[in-house]
């Protein structure tokens, strides 16, 4: 069973966040990939949802590109949502 | 009816309650050694820890069930004995699972035939249960049943898989399910102890748990294009089984890899 595809393994902890990535695993398919993310990766009480992707399906940055892609942002603090207060109460965020 | 006539039909009931209860207890452990007999040596990574959690949902059912029995025991004997007296120092003959359980892993395929066969029984079964007069036993088996869920679904997956997948891994699936066929009868076999449970609202009968039973075992047969073995069930002496104590020649080897830590060293704890 070692020539089976890679998946990736997404799981949502509970109602209202996303999906995270936590892992990866061997499936013939989509249907036994997900069984077996729930073996994985839920035996813990983990998450409400599960979502598996054909890793060969994701594209990647490549490393070498890690400068080009990355640290133009570095000295951008004007991106960031600090310039206002955030009400109280709100989770998440 | 007389005080004393009332008490006799409750330890009646109670024999036969606590007698009831082991066996169902005696199932979900062997069942569960068995898978995990196979921990780190599974086919794949992902399967071996899909094995040992299914065999862990067992073990919990396996002690709940066993202390309770243990429990309903002390009431009728005065003499209690612990999950771990029942489950370690019993002998082969005192074990009152279907011989079903006991079946080796001689291959994946008879892992998944005797866990696609037993599991489908134990959801027609604890789906019964979950509606017990008995409080105790309604509660684990509603617990139980969604455990036995997924059980049954991931034995149904690789049936299905196997079954429909290449040449030599349908003759497989074929010939471990001929092997454990044999030993089915014995799962809807009622006697005294299933009939008294099942009169006091207890417990179920095992033949009425059949229909079900065979309705979603024919439908994993048929998607996996296999066909239901045609041969008959075995009998130990005088038509006794696992339930009268006569186990397969495999059984005693099972019993003395788990018993034998605790045996040898009485009271061993993490």
């Amino acid at each position: 069973m070692a020539d089976q595809p890679l998946w990736e393994v997404f799981v949502r902890a509970r109602r209202g966040l996303s999906h995270v990535h936590v892992g990866s695993l061997h499936a013939a398919d989509a249907e036994h990939a997900l069984r077996n993310a729930r073996d994985l990766y839920t035996r813990r009480q983990e998450g409400v949802s599960v979502w598996v992707v054909p890793a060969a399906s994701i594209s990647a940055s490549a490393p070498e590109d890690k400068d080009a892609f990355f640290d133009p942002a570095e000295d951008k603090v004007y991106r960031h949502p600090t310039f206002y207060p955030v009400p109280e109460g709100v989770e998440h965020l | 009816m007389s005080g004393r006539e009332n008490g006799s039909v409750s330890a009646e009931r109670d024999t036969a309650l606590a007698a009831y209860t082991l066996r169902l207890g005696d199932d979900a452990l062997v069942a569960s050694h068995r898978l995990a007999e196979l921990a780190a040596r599974g086919p794949q990574l992902e399967e071996d820890v899909a094995l040992a959690n299914i065999s862990l949902d067992l073990l919990g059912q396996a002690r709940s069930l066993l202390t309770y029995a243990g429990s309903l025991e002390e009431r009728l004997t005065g003499v209690l004995r612990t999950e771990d007296d029942l489950a370690y120092l019993r002998d082969e003959d005192q074990f009152a699972n279907c011989r079903l359980v006991e079946l080796p892993n001689t291959d994946f395929a008879y892992t998944v035939a005797r866990q696609l066969l037993f599991s489908a029984y134990q959801f027609e079964l604890y789906t019964a249960l979950a509606g017990s007069a008995d409080e105790t036993l309604a509660g684990i088996a509603g617990k139980a049943v969604k455990e036995v869920a997924y059980h049954r679904d991931h034995a149904s997956g690789w049936t299905v898989r196997l079954g429909d997948g290449t040449e030599e891994s349908s003759e497989r699936m074929a010939a471990a399910l001929e092997a454990a066929w044999p030993y089915t009868a014995e799962l809807f076999t009622s006697d005294a102890v299933f009939r008294s449970v099942a009169a006091s609202g207890l417990g179920a009968d095992p033949p009425d748990l059949r229909p079900a039973w065979d309705v979603f075992v024919d439908g994993v047969l048929a998607e996996a294009g296999l066909a239901r073995p045609e041969v008959p069930p075995i009998t130990g002496p005088a038509g006794m089984g696992g339930r009268q104590g006569v186990h397969t020649e495999a059984f005693g080897y099972l019993l003395a890899e788990m018993q034998h830590l605790h045996r040898s060293h009485p009271g061993a704890a993490w």
